[in-house]
């Protein structure tokens, strides 16, 4: 028999112990600010100020015009002038520079007579994102580009949906919720069982008419208001910060959240049932997190990963969780459209909840 | 229908891997008493009290404790028993009355009363001034008390108390035994773990254990009577040569220093045992007097584990 009464006696015990919990209290707030600051600004797919080295050997007035337009376009930082081409492959290789670019002596002739490309950009090739950015640099318009308009014709036109500006942050920050929440309410719970194992607390608490399923109710209870507080930090700094947009209902988001941050604390506490000491319990964690952060496509685009790694992504809270919020943030989807995904996080709350209970014994052998 | 005893055990025995700790433990405690187990540290204490309320299965053997079966379905029991453990198990990030409220609220304590029983507790445990305190600053008698005070607040009928004043000074021990009595006194089984000789006399009746076996039992009275031992006490001014001499006697089965006195233990299957002492120190020609002296229950635990070590040797 479950008993209400009992369950509230452990929400009001956690919460008291975690107001006194400093460290704890410092990440409910801590972490999500410092991710959010850290993620918001570092990670940039948009690119700009590649430090450039230039080899500059026609020295005319019309090389000494493109230079100056390439410099004005911002996605290069000029650092550096080369006198030939294997110092600026030197510069290249220990990584001074990202990017090379050489005008031959010809230049105003192959400018003039269109037959070769009159530049060359020596990219370096180990990031593809710079490699990118690169091939962008080949399709800038240049003032002395005197080709007619009809020469720059598109066969394939691509329009931006839901982030016309291609901003980062906006794909950014709703992922990061899902990895902020998962790294919190999995640590939180994670150790909640094994902190009591270690201290004794639970040697008292399984000699009281205490069941599993009253403690591990009342344990995950707290944290999913604590989450949803995130959720409102979360969201309050991307917009102040980074101008992301909720285009779709809060209350659909929040909805998912808590699917989300029940998931994810249930599953702390099945690592709670098999860990022996809290440091176990986080060496199991990073397990759980690591894909969270790779697998989910959070970092990546999901389509792109080979299919045992999709398999594995699916099974992964987090992923179905980035969906959710990026179909309700940026797309303006109802929860209804994404019902498979919300579906799925309750499943396995409800699953992991059971295995919880039951692994939890009021044993100790 | 209720038995007479709390507690009755058959041969319970539990294994760790190849290690048995504890062996066809056999025990019987009355309702209404102090029952005290005495043991060194491995003895099997700890793992006896925590069979007997359903934390570790048995390996073999069964119990019936306030007439519910163990191994089986304890949950019934829980309601019943008041269990302290051996290391502090309250919260030490909650104050003093906090955890007794949580306490109070997991046992489901009838709420109107509880804020009278939560009062009462404090007065009688002397925990007033430390209300307020958290737990975990407190020192070794206040946590103690706060122990005893939580594992008693739903009146159970049996309280398991695990080497309760292991970490406390005499005057708290002393303190801690009046309390007890007092429970007692109200018609509460306690069953008591210790290693200390003056705790375990103070008990109404109890067991010896040593390896997991239970040596001898019985009131403290009965088993000072039943050592089967002579005990000699021999004063003398060289205690350590006293004691090189008497301790290769073939008859003398342990000697133990206390100050200038020796104590011998002599089995009484031999005869004039007092002259057999003086006899030998006669012969190294060293000044002591000898006399025959009653069993105290250290004598009795000397006598009874040494007993069963020549037994398995």
């Amino acid at each position: 028999m479950i008993s209400a009464s009992r369950i509230m006696a452990i929400v009001k015990k956690e919460v008291r112990q975690l107001r006194r919990d400093r460290l704890s209290f410092g990440m409910v707030v801590g972490l999500p600010v410092i991710q959010m600051l850290l993620f918001g600004y570092a990670i940039n797919t948009d690119v700009r100020n590649l430090r450039t080295a230039i080899v500059d050997q026609a020295q005319t007035h019309l090389s000494r015009q493109f230079i100056a337009e390439l410099a004005q376009t911002q996605v290069v930082d000029i650092v550096e002038y080369a006198q030939t081409m294997p110092e600026l492959e030197s510069l290249l290789r220990r990584g001074r520079i990202s990017i090379g670019v050489a005008l031959p002596a010809d230049f105003d002739r192959r400018v003039a007579l269109r037959s070769r490309s009159a530049v060359q950009l020596l990219v370096d090739g180990t990031d593809p994102t710079i490699l990118g950015v690169a091939n962008q640099l080949r399709s800038m318009p240049f003032d002395f580009d005197v080709t007619p308009s009809a020469a720059r014709w598109q066969l394939v036109e691509t329009r931006p949906y839901y982030n016309p500006e291609r901003r980062s942050p906006v794909n950014i920050i709703p992922g990061l919720m899902g990895v902020i929440l998962t790294m919190t309410m999995i640590l939180f719970t994670a150790v909640a069982l094994v902190r009591e194992r270690e201290r004794g607390n639970l040697e008292l608490l399984i000699n009281t008419p205490l069941s599993s399923a009253e403690l591990m109710v009342g344990k995950v209870i707290p944290y999913i208001v604590i989450g949803m507080l995130q959720l409102a930090l979360i969201l309050g700094v991307g917009r102040l910060l980074f101008d992301v947009p909720v285009r779709g209902s809060i209350v659909d988001l929040y909805l998912a959240a808590t699917a989300f941050v029940a998931a994810n604390l249930t599953l702390g506490l099945l690592i709670s049932t098999a860990a022996k000491t809290q440091f176990q319990a986080m060496q199991m964690m990073v397990f759980i997190l690591l894909p969270s952060i790779l697998l989910s496509g959070f970092m990546f685009p999901f389509d792109g990963m080979p299919s045992f790694a999709q398999y594995i992504g699916e099974a992964l809270p987090n992923t179905h969780f980035i969906r959710l919020t990026r179909g309700i943030m940026l797309r303006e989807a109802g929860l209804g459209e994404m019902l498979p995904d919300l579906l799925y996080l309750v499943g396995f709350t409800l699953v992991a909840m059971i295995i919880a209970a039951t692994r939890f014994s009021k044993r100790l052998d | 229908m209720s038995s007479a005893f709390a507690i009755e055990a058959r041969g319970l025995s539990k294994d760790f891997g190849s290690l048995r700790a504890v062996d066809g433990l056999d025990l019987n405690v009355p309702r209404g008493q102090i029952y005290g187990f005495l043991g060194p540290n491995g003895s099997g204490k700890s793992t006896t009290i925590r069979m007997l309320c359903g934390l570790l299965t048995p390996s073999e053997g069964t119990a019936l404790v306030l007439d519910t079966a163990v191994p089986g379905e304890t949950k019934a029991l829980k309601p019943k028993i008041g269990y302290m453990t051996q290391r502090f198990s309250l919260f030490g990030d909650l104050t003093v009355l906090e955890n007794l409220q949580f306490i109070a609220e997991i046992y489901s304590y009838p709420a109107a009363d509880r804020s009278q029983r939560i009062g009462n507790l404090l007065d009688r445990y002397d925990l007033v001034q430390q209300k307020s305190q958290l737990a975990g600053t407190m020192s070794g008698g206040q946590r103690q008390r706060l122990a005893l005070a939580c594992a008693v607040l739903h009146h159970p009928e049996l309280l398991l108390l695990d080497e309760p004043t292991s970490a406390v000074d005499p005057q708290s021990r002393r303190d801690f035994w009046e309390n007890l009595f007092r429970l007692a006194g109200g018609g509460t089984t306690i069953l008591v773990s210790t290693h200390y000789m003056d705790e375990a006399e103070r008990c109404h009746r109890l067991a010896i254990l040593d390896h997991g076996v239970k040596v001898a039992d019985g009131t403290p009275r009965e088993l000072q009577d039943a050592t089967g031992m002579h005990i000699i006490e021999v004063s003398a001014e060289n205690p350590y040569e006293a004691q090189a001499a008497i301790h290769d006697l073939p008859e003398v089965a342990s000697v133990t220093q206390l100050g200038v006195r020796l104590r011998v233990l002599i089995p009484q299957s031999y005869e004039h045992p007092v002259k057999r002492i003086e006899a030998s120190l006669a012969a190294k020609k060293l000044q002591a007097t000898t006399q025959l002296s009653e069993a105290t229950l250290e004598d009795v635990f000397v006598a009874v584990t040494r007993k069963a070590e020549s037994d398995t040797t």
